[in-house]
């Protein structure tokens, strides 16, 4: 299931490397994060999907500290 | 402003004014270096208090290399040499840069969304009764009657019931041409009602609308990034690391020999916030989010910055023929009566005879002939499928049709020597005449293949219409090559015998209307769609979309293409150079905190604002 969420990032950097910590996550088949546009769009398995995003937003705080997103 | 750019900029002010204070304090009463240091401290804590704490966290989730972490070790370290005011100087730069940063991305951020101001903030409803109200124009629901006044935007795709109206659609595609919009008109969203009050049907709910379409593509398209993008982001996740390493060899190696260990620590720690990746990591998602802004904005929509980038690349261009570079629509080009017949006699009986048909070449007789047709004087039509018709107009035979009709009814007649489709025309076994009907050029096509052509671009045609149309639009508009009388699978073919002529390293474009093109569109290296206002299978088939069909789109697309590859590495180079320099100073000890500053802070400022270059939408239009 594909599904798009609108995120808070403040820098670029930390955007592309929320992406790749993203996309190491099991279920999760692709994802991109935009720091232009304040993106977030994930493809991941839709059984698990809640779980997985919980475990999006822990590792995009890992990496961020002030990551937000509207679940 | 955002309210957290705003704390920022009360953070900044207070801590100037803190820092000026302490450094005056200083310098006036000399004091033990512990009141000191507290001193100093508090400027610096109120600037940089959040850095320290990401740091930190960063550190604790071992996310160690990030600029928070160069950024407080170059400033620890500072404060370790006891170089106090540099500590906290460097914490305020590098804040005031990450401020003006957040706020230039921001600004583009916002003018994109100018740019791309078709979202409609309501739709008003028409009930049974005629009374009308605003809603949302999502809770509109197919078949729902809409009102829209003048100089509102069309807020849905649908039909014309009523009223009649022009309609702007330079926010769709650039251009302000005005159409016209009359009952059973089609209608899309995005528009501006200039004058007319129009009564509209809905036919698509707002999610599947035009303007929906659009605005997610643009949104989506900074999703697909372009190999610069990804470059950079993979030149981060090494460099800084390596940075690091080099820093600490710096502070080691040279202080095992000279036993200075202070001054090469020092070193290290300039070295450090020289390095901050940050003037790339932002300046190039920002020019291609600004190219792909400013394209949309001329009607040139590009699906991710992969395209833009690819386009910039591109030395071949297939064109299709037909909707592409000609208008698709045929049109009586040209009569030829036999002796003794006027051309109005000649296109009204032709235009009589042919009423009954709604074959697109019956239409443009009808068009050309332009006056109403008394559909009582022609009677016994017969339509001969894949010759034309005969009919009896005003009680006499009349036969209309290609040459083979004539042929088959023993008709002498002069054959037209023009290209296109012409139609023959009989009365009572007499040749009356012919008419020509051919697809007429679009008026820009021409010139924009000579602007392809000076830029040095090799172009193709290929379409499914015979060698000689081919050949005559070819030759008028100054085409490279054409070839004729292709399927659809023969494109195909074609465009894989071009991407492998093409030069090494550049790319290979398709322009069709996307109707049949669609596995010519996806096989191009790019494919670019006329999107003629809407139509759903050219802009889910292509990587680039022009929305109002126009083939002078192309070149401008190329320059924009270009020019956003242009400030990228400008950027690239730039940045780098100016670090590479910066570090190399830094490292013999010539360059101090303070160029390091620049090199970091005053480098990701200037690259920003050579990014920010590509929103200027203006010059491009002109």
């Amino acid at each position: 299931m594909q599904k798009k969420f609108q995120i808070e990032v403040d820098c670029a950097n930390c955007a592309a490397k929320i992406e790749t910590a993203i996309q190491k996550i099991g279920g999760v088949a692709s994802a991109s994060v935009s720091f232009m546009a304040q993106k977030l769009v994930i493809d991941a398995d839709e059984a698990r999907f809640d779980a997985i995003m919980k475990e999006v937003v822990k590792t995009a705080r890992k990496i961020e500290p002030d990551f937000e997103i509207e679940l | 402003m955002t309210k957290k750019q705003k704390r920022m900029l009360r953070r900044i002010l207070l801590s100037v004014a803190l820092l000026i204070a302490v450094v005056l304090l200083c310098s006036l009463i000399p004091m033990p270096w512990p009141l000191e240091l507290a001193l100093y401290l508090i400027p610096y804590l109120v600037i940089g208090h959040d850095v320290l704490r990401k740091a930190f966290l960063g550190i604790a989730h071992g996310e160690v290399f990030d600029e928070n972490f160069l950024m407080a070790i170059a400033t620890v370290g500072a404060v370790l040499v006891q170089e106090y005011q540099e500590a906290a100087a460097v914490m305020l730069f590098y804040q005031i840069g990450e401020l003006f940063q957040s706020y230039a991305v921001g600004k583009s951020r916002k003018s994109i969304s100018e740019l791309m101001d078709i979202r409609p903030d309501y739709a008003n409803l028409v009930a049974p009764d005629g009374s009308t109200t605003q809603v949302d124009p999502e809770q509109v629901a197919v078949g729902d009657v809409i009102l829209v006044r003048p100089g509102e935007k069309v807020p849905l795709d649908g039909t014309v019931l009523e009223g009649t109206g022009t309609l702007n659609t330079s926010a769709l595609t650039g251009e302000s041409r005005p159409r016209s919009a009359a009952p059973g008109d089609e209608v899309i969203s995005g528009c501006v009602s200039v004058d007319g009050l129009l009564k509209i049907q809905v036919s698509k709910p707002f999610a599947q609308s035009t303007v929906a379409r659009i605005l997610d593509l643009v949104e989506n398209s900074s999703l697909k990034k372009a190999k610069a993008e990804n470059f950079i982001t993979k030149f981060a996740r090494y460099y800084t690391p390596a940075v690091c390493i080099g820093a600490v060899a710096l502070a080691v190696i040279p202080s095992l020999f000279t036993g200075e260990w202070l001054v090469w620590f020092q070193r290290a720690l300039t070295f450090l916030v020289i390095s901050c990746p940050c003037a790339l990591v932002i300046s190039i998602p920002l020019t291609f989010f600004g190219g792909i802004g400013g394209a949309s904005r001329c009607g040139i929509l590009v699906k991710g910055g992969n395209y833009l980038e690819a386009l910039a690349e591109t030395k071949t261009i297939v064109f299709d023929k037909t909707g592409t570079l000609t208008q698709g629509v045929f049109q009586v080009a040209h009569l030829s009566p036999a002796q003794g017949v006027s051309e109005a006699a000649l296109l009204e009986t032709a235009a009589l005879a042919e009423s009954y048909s709604n074959h697109p070449i019956s239409k443009s007789l009808r068009q050309a002939f332009g006056q109403p047709l008394d559909a009582a004087r022609v009677t016994e039509v017969r339509e001969i499928p894949g010759r034309g018709v005969t009919a009896k107009v005003d009680g006499k035979a009349v036969a209309a049709g290609s040459a083979r009709l004539m042929e088959e009814l023993g008709i002498s007649f002069a054959a037209e020597a023009q290209p296109g489709t012409v139609v023959y025309l009989a009365q009572e076994g007499r040749f009356l005449g012919s008419i020509l009907i051919s697809d007429l050029e679009k008026p820009t096509a021409k010139a924009a293949i000579q602007g392809l052509r000076r830029q040095g671009i090799r172009t193709v045609m290929l379409t499914g219409d015979s060698e000689a149309v081919a050949r005559q639009v070819a030759q008028d508009m100054q085409i490279d090559e054409a070839h004729a009388q292709l399927l659809p699978g023969d494109k195909v073919e074609w465009v894989e015998k071009l991407l492998e002529q093409k030069p090494e390293r550049s790319t290979l474009a398709f322009v069709g209307d996307g109707i049949n093109d669609a596995p010519v569109l996806s096989r191009a290296d790019i494919g670019i769609a006329m999107g003629s206002l809407g139509s759903d299978a050219a802009i889910e088939a292509a990587d680039i979309v022009l929305m109002d069909d126009d083939p002078a789109k192309i070149p401008l697309a190329l320059r924009i293409a270009r020019k956003c590859r242009r400030i990228v590495y400008q950027n690239i180079i730039f940045a780098l150079g100016v670090k590479a320099v910066c570090l190399l100073l830094g490292a013999v000890g010539i360059a101090n905190m303070w160029w390091a500053v620049f090199a970091d802070v005053g480098v990701m400022v200037l690259a920003v604002l050579n990014a920010t270059r590509m929103l200027r939408v203006s010059r491009w239009r002109a």
